[in-house]
């Protein structure tokens, strides 16, 4: 007779106490249950608060007068406009500095960073100083010192330095030539237009080409060519429709030109610098990501060391870059708000002078959080489409 | 047997010789660093002069033509500008520096009172120190001490109001003193906060996941500023009417939050870093989350982010100097303090030689840091990584 021991205990059941299921439960609802409570507490001082002090709240207040300057713009403005127009000009002067900065610390870091591996001693070193200064030290000081410790400095109006090309520089700013458009000018427009998709088109049928025979064109001539000589071709046909105004120097005024003012050159200066450190970094760190058997191969293959750096190594190191780089990008765009401490008129520093004069903080906070998080969200978006086109492709 | 087919085959080795003069010495170094190729020699021309043109520039204007004693501004103005200095000298202003070293290391605290700052600082390095120096012993009881009660004796000794120590107000703080407590403040409530907020973003519940996600991503996606702005004129609206609101307890809040969102992302990229293995060899003996989390995820994911971890802190304590947009006065807000509201001091080098001594302070603070990380993560590689 076989042992047969049947098991017919049914297995103990835990205690609920240690059910993870319920126990996830029970924290998620505390922690919702909490949230509300705090926003509940927080949502009803805030209204007393605001009763208390005769703020109302709402949009509304975008659309009375503002009353104050703005010196510094690109679209139309004055002291007549509304709210909302001035934060308009806020934005836009945020996006201009950010736009640029960031094509300056480009190229910028890029030089740099591709100077730290360089083979030349001096150079490397050099450098590796620019990144050890500006890496460590705040950016806030760095926007300060150009400010005020450079382009205060800078002569008055009456003894400007002439630069060349009929430029002045001074202690009011920077001062261009500037192209004045008449009629005709979409010629030129278009024969851009024109330009870029014909160098589009050449660079398909070119890498087709390649791809089929292994034979190659010169597609960078070609579009540089295009890219000039369209143009050019507009510009003729229009009979040249552009004249150029230069600034001319008074005793006490510049009048006329382009002028960029001391607050936003000393803004884009130290913004695309500072961030141009960063950048370097990262390049070196890019370029080094790459391995060494890559440089191996394509010297074994016969390629120059320029055309494998084009080829091989960049393609490759743009991987690793290129997520970095967003991040600075971002950063770059976000530092650009401490152009209050200069008083360029970002929409930070026209969100804070409105909030001053209307004492409309929350409105004010959520339209910055806004407008930053939408930038935010658009360099992002650019930046992993790129990166989306980059990324290896894999069987 | 034919001898005289047989090469001659040599017994003993050849002597060493030197390398070749062109393989040696500074002058091959050179070559081969500075003059390789055309292109070398052009480029180390150019930074050549580059650099012999700032060098010179720069080490006059901070030692050798520099100004080092005076009392007010006239000793740093040229004859034109009503000094005696020659005309055209542009150097530094030393005299500026030292006449008011004691406002911006400590800001308008009291004279008499600056004592207690000094001790606190002082305990400050004493706790700091063996911290930092692996082999010190009594690790645990040290951390526990900088971290723990450090803090409340920091706050008697800066606030006072008890013990016979009278009472000083925080606006009466500034200069290098308050970058410290700021940066203080903000290290050590950012990083638990940050990695609580990375488990929350990693966590299997969604709600916690949701809330983790928003706060970080929020914070993250706009400027610092905004954040200290929101502290400065928001938080004292979240309150019930009629409370006061200290001006740097806000500030710190606006620093700590903003800094703890982006320690949340350092310390997720390491979680994600984290082989699965090292979670299910968790599980199978049986620990709880806690245990698995404190015990095995985070000792080895918090290695891996050093230098991020250290990346975020020098960050952190860079962007203290925004305190200087809602008025607040540290190191560099009483440096600008100084160089645009004080006529005693006004001359054209005021400016630049401010900013020089306040970038100089920063840059020892930040560049000690990251050596310092550099060197941690030297120790604690094991020889695990590829």
């Amino acid at each position: 007779m076989s042992q047969e021991v049947v098991l017919d205990v049914a297995p103990t059941k835990a205690s609920p106490f240690y059910d993870p299921k319920l126990r996830s439960i029970v924290v998620q609802v505390a922690i919702v249950v909490l949230l509300v409570f705090g926003l509940w507490w927080i949502s009803d001082n805030t209204i007393e608060n605001l009763r208390r002090s005769n703020i109302p709240t709402g949009f509304e207040f975008l659309n009375s007068r503002s009353g104050f300057e703005i010196p510094d713009r690109l679209i139309d403005y004055s002291s007549e406009s509304s709210y909302g127009r001035a934060l308009l000009v806020g934005i836009v002067n945020t996006v201009r500095v950010a736009v640029l900065g960031i094509i300056v610390a480009t190229i910028v870091g890029f030089v740099v960073g591709v100077g730290r591996l360089s083979s030349n001693w001096m150079i490397r070193k050099l450098a590796t100083i620019y990144i050890l200064v500006f890496r460590n030290v705040p950016l806030l000081l760095v926007i300060l010192f150009w400010y005020q410790g450079v382009l205060a400095l800078l002569p008055n109006v009456r003894s400007s330095l002439a630069l060349p090309f009929g430029s002045y520089l001074n202690n009011r700013g920077l001062y261009l030539p500037r192209l004045i458009w008449s009629q005709g000018a979409w010629l030129i427009i278009a024969g851009l237009m024109v330009a870029i998709g014909l160098s589009w088109y050449v660079a398909r049928k070119a890498h087709a080409r390649q791809m089929a025979t292994g034979l190659q064109l010169p597609v960078f001539w070609v579009s540089v060519a295009l890219l000039i000589g369209f143009p050019l071709l507009g510009c003729v046909l229009a009979g040249f429709p552009m004249t150029v105004e230069f600034p001319q120097k008074g005793t006490f005024l510049l009048t006329g030109g382009l002028d960029v003012k001391p607050e936003f050159l000393s803004l884009l200066l130290a913004l695309s610098f500072y961030t141009a450190a960063f950048i370097a970094e990262i390049v070196r760190a890019g370029i080094q990501g790459v391995p060494k058997g890559q440089a191996e191969a394509y010297s074994s293959l016969g390629i120059r060391p320029g055309q494998g750096l084009r080829l091989v190594i960049i393609p490759q190191a743009l991987r690793i870059i290129i997520p970095l780089l967003t991040s600075q990008y971002l950063n770059l765009t976000k530092n650009s708000s401490l152009a209050v401490a200069v008083g360029y008129a970002d929409l930070y520093a026209v969100g804070g002078t409105i909030l001053n004069q209307t004492g409309r903080a929350i409105e004010v906070v959520v339209l910055f959080m806004a407008v930053y998080l939408g930038l935010s969200i658009l360099i992002s978006l650019v930046m992993n489409w790129f990166n989306v086109k980059l990324a290896l492709r894999q069987r | 047997m034919q001898q005289h087919d047989i090469a001659w085959v040599r017994t003993d080795m050849t002597l060493a010789q030197p390398a070749p003069n062109s393989e040696v010495g500074i002058l091959a170094w050179m070559r081969k660093n500075l003059f390789a190729t055309r292109a070398d020699m052009l480029l180390t021309v150019v930074a050549v002069i580059i650099a012999a043109w700032a060098l010179p520039q720069i080490l006059s204007w901070l030692f050798f033509n520099a100004v080092w004693v005076g009392t007010d501004r006239t000793a740093c103005l040229t004859i034109e500008q009503g000094g005696q200095l020659p005309a055209g000298w542009s150097a530094a202003c030393w005299p500026f520096v030292s006449n008011r070293f004691g406002y911006f290391m400590f800001g308008r605290y009291p004279l008499e009172e600056r004592w207690r700052v000094i001790l606190a600082g002082a305990i400050f390095v004493g706790l700091l120190v063996p911290l930092l120096i692996p082999r010190a012993p009594l690790k645990r009881a040290n951390a526990i001490l900088f971290f723990g009660i450090y803090p409340f004796i920091a706050f008697v000794l800066l606030v006072g109001g008890v013990f016979g120590l009278p009472y000083v107000e925080t606006p009466l703080w500034g200069g290098l003193m308050v970058t410290l407590v700021l940066a203080y403040v903000g290290i050590v409530v950012s990083l638990p906060l940050g990695i609580v907020l990375a488990l929350g973003r990693r966590s299997r519940m969604p709600t916690i996941k949701l809330l983790s996600v928003i706060f970080i991503e929020t914070v993250r996606g706009v400027p610092l500023v905004t954040v200290l702005f929101m502290a400065a004129f928001m938080l004292p609206l979240f309150v019930p009417p009629g409370t006061t609101f200290d001006k740097l307890l806000r500030a710190l809040i606006g620093v700590a939050l903003f800094s703890s969102a982006y320690m949340a992302e350092v310390v997720r990229g390491g979680l994600q870093a984290m082989p699965k293995g090292q979670y299910e060899g968790a599980d199978s003996l049986g620990l709880s989350y806690w245990q698995k989390t404190g015990l095995i995820i985070m000792p080895q994911a918090l290695k891996l982010v050093i230098p991020g971890i250290v990346n975020s802190f020098i960050g952190l304590f860079k962007d203290t100097t925004l305190v200087l947009v809602i008025s607040m006065f540290d190191l560099l807000g009483i440096v600008k303090q100084g160089i645009s509201g004080d006529a005693n001091w006004a001359t054209p080098q005021t400016a630049r030689t401010g900013y020089v001594f306040a970038a100089v302070i920063f840059w020892i603070f930040c560049f000690g840091m990251s050596r310092y990380s550099q060197y941690v993560e030297r120790r604690l590689e094991t020889g695990h990584g590829r």
